[in-house]
């Protein structure tokens, strides 16, 4: 029984990590209609950037993640300007495939440059240290430090939405763009708004994988596919309902891998699977 | 204010406006009517930059705006009610009331003048826009467009789906938003409620301008005509 309790709440722990790599998806898809299928991708690139100065300088990897996520905001924002803006239309196809390309030269880019060792971040004690929560539980530090801080970022993200003039502005074009325009919102400037938020996300995610687990430049997919499963877990266009999606999965993984050690991330795959047949809008969407 | 001139839209192959001219007035409410499909619509979506118009000109206050996209055109004072209303679904009342003002002209349109002006719409601010009744749901639209102070207001269908009697409440705003300074352009089905509320009629059949004038210049056989391309009778 107890160690049911400890899988699901490490599952919840995990959840969290899983809802920095999906909510800036969620942002991206339900703003622009954007499915970034680089988006595991950069969430890796995010974490060699990270590498360097942790690698040269000695820096703490959790001291990485403030200048590597402005960095990724900024490169967010300009890709959104540069090149995804000029696929974005009537044809969904468009922006699929300019990303899916990117998707492609960010993994072989990373693979001539870093190779395929794998690689992660040491961040000592803090790493491995424990605190027991009763019943014979213990619960990680670093486990807990990323769910917190996952939760925090949705607070911030969410007060962003509902309570500040560009997410407004981000809301508004969310449900219809054309008449956001006549509002004179500019959906250039909003859809990169958009994805340099998703991208400053995922450089949290990515370096907090980093400390979890390795990273090589072929993690970028299976992230892809995780944060792609909490979206749809949760319902498109909720944010909170891709948190939930997150945690569910992360439930669903632990609780699996506590059946057997090779049926974790099966098991999040089936759930995923089992809202999609029954529940295809998700367990959150918003009715409207 | 606004002049337009040999005014030409396509969708793709099919040419929906063929060089229409048209003036609006300072201080003036002018009513296009016609058939559906006669190119009401895509006039207005052309001159709210919704639509790339494909030749003539379209010069606002004399600077060209045809090229203009619809965010630059609510800058330089032209703002829409869109048909249908398109109030933002997951935005309250109060805020697609802000939204309006986010093309950032300053004038004596504010959420204040805007509640004076539909006192319903205080009581109902913190509800979400669409669970308002249709004729609320326009008095937001209007409203919204109204918050970026614009010089030139385009309505496109108000009467749309809603009841006689909602229809002429929110007609009789209209004089009240000219009184103001906005000159307003209105397309509308309802030509006993265009030749009432118009101080200028423009009558559209198969995207061409049929017929123009003063309510009072135009009788019932010539605006049959005009609309339905047949002799009164």
């Amino acid at each position: 029984m107890v160690e049911w309790l400890d899988a699901i709440l490490q599952g919840v722990l995990l959840g969290g990590l899983y809802a920095l790599f999906a909510i800036g998806l969620s942002i991206t898809y339900g703003v622009m209609r954007l499915v970034n299928i680089a988006h595991g991708d950069f969430l890796v690139l995010a974490a060699y950037l990270a590498l360097w100065p942790v690698m040269q300088m000695n820096l703490n990897p959790l001291l990485a993640i403030l200048p590597v996520a402005a960095l990724m905001f900024c490169l967010g924002y300009s890709l959104q300007r540069v090149l995804l803006n000029r696929t974005m239309g009537p044809n969904p196809l468009a922006p699929l495939l300019a990303t899916f390309g990117l998707s492609i030269i960010l993994r072989n880019g990373l693979q001539q440059i870093f190779h395929s060792d794998s690689r992660s971040f040491q961040i000592g004690a803090l790493g491995t240290d424990s605190i027991p929560v009763g019943g014979g539980i213990p619960v990680g530090v670093f486990p807990l430090i990323v769910f917190l801080t996952a939760a925090a970022l949705m607070v911030f993200v969410s007060f962003l939405f509902s309570h500040t003039r560009i997410g407004i502005a981000l809301r508004a074009t969310s449900d219809d763009s054309e008449t956001a325009g006549l509002m004179g919102i500019r959906a250039r400037h909003t859809y990169g708004i958009a994805l340099a938020i998703s991208f400053a996300l995922i450089a949290v995610g990515g370096v907090f994988a980093g400390i979890r687990t390795t990273f090589t430049p072929e993690s970028g997919p299976a992230a892809l596919l995780y944060a792609f499963e909490a979206v749809v877990i949760g319902g498109m266009g909720s944010l909170w309902g891709t948190f939930a999606g997150a945690v569910i999965l992360g439930v669903a993984q632990t609780m699996g891998a506590k059946i057997a050690i090779g049926l974790g991330i099966l098991t999040g795959h089936l759930v995923f699977l089992a809202v999609l047949f029954f529940k295809p809008t998700g367990l959150f969407a918003r009715t409207q | 204010m606004l002049k337009v001139r040999n005014l030409v839209a396509r969708y793709g192959d099919f040419q929906a406006l063929f060089g229409v001219d048209f003036d609006a007035d300072e201080g003036r409410i002018a009513a296009l009517i016609g058939a559906n499909g006669a190119g009401k619509s895509t006039f207005l979506r052309s001159i709210a930059g919704l639509m790339p118009s494909k030749g003539g000109e379209i010069r606002f206050q004399n600077d060209d705006i045809a090229a203009l996209p619809a965010d630059e055109v609510v800058r330089r004072g032209i703002s829409m009610v869109p048909e249908g209303r398109r109030l933002f679904r997951s935005l309250t009342v109060e805020e697609n009331l802000r939204v309006g003002a986010f093309a950032g002209r300053s004038g004596r349109w504010t959420l204040e003048t805007v509640y004076a002006l539909f006192p319903v719409l205080k009581e109902r601010r913190s509800n979400p826009a669409t669970a308002l009744s249709g004729g609320q749901q326009q008095m937001v639209a209007i409203g919204r467009a109204l918050m970026s102070n614009p010089d030139l207001l385009l309505c496109d269908e108000l009467s749309l789906g809603l009841s006689p009697a909602v229809v002429k409440d929110i007609y009789a705003v209209l004089p009240r938003i000219r009184s103001e300074g906005v000159s307003i352009v209105v397309v509308e089905q309802d030509i006993d409620m265009a030749l009432r509320a118009a101080d200028e009629i423009y009558c559209f059949m198969h995207g061409r301008v049929t017929l123009r004038g003063a309510p009072a210049d135009l009788d019932k056989d010539r605006i049959s005509a005009a609309y339905f391309g047949i002799e009164g009778h």
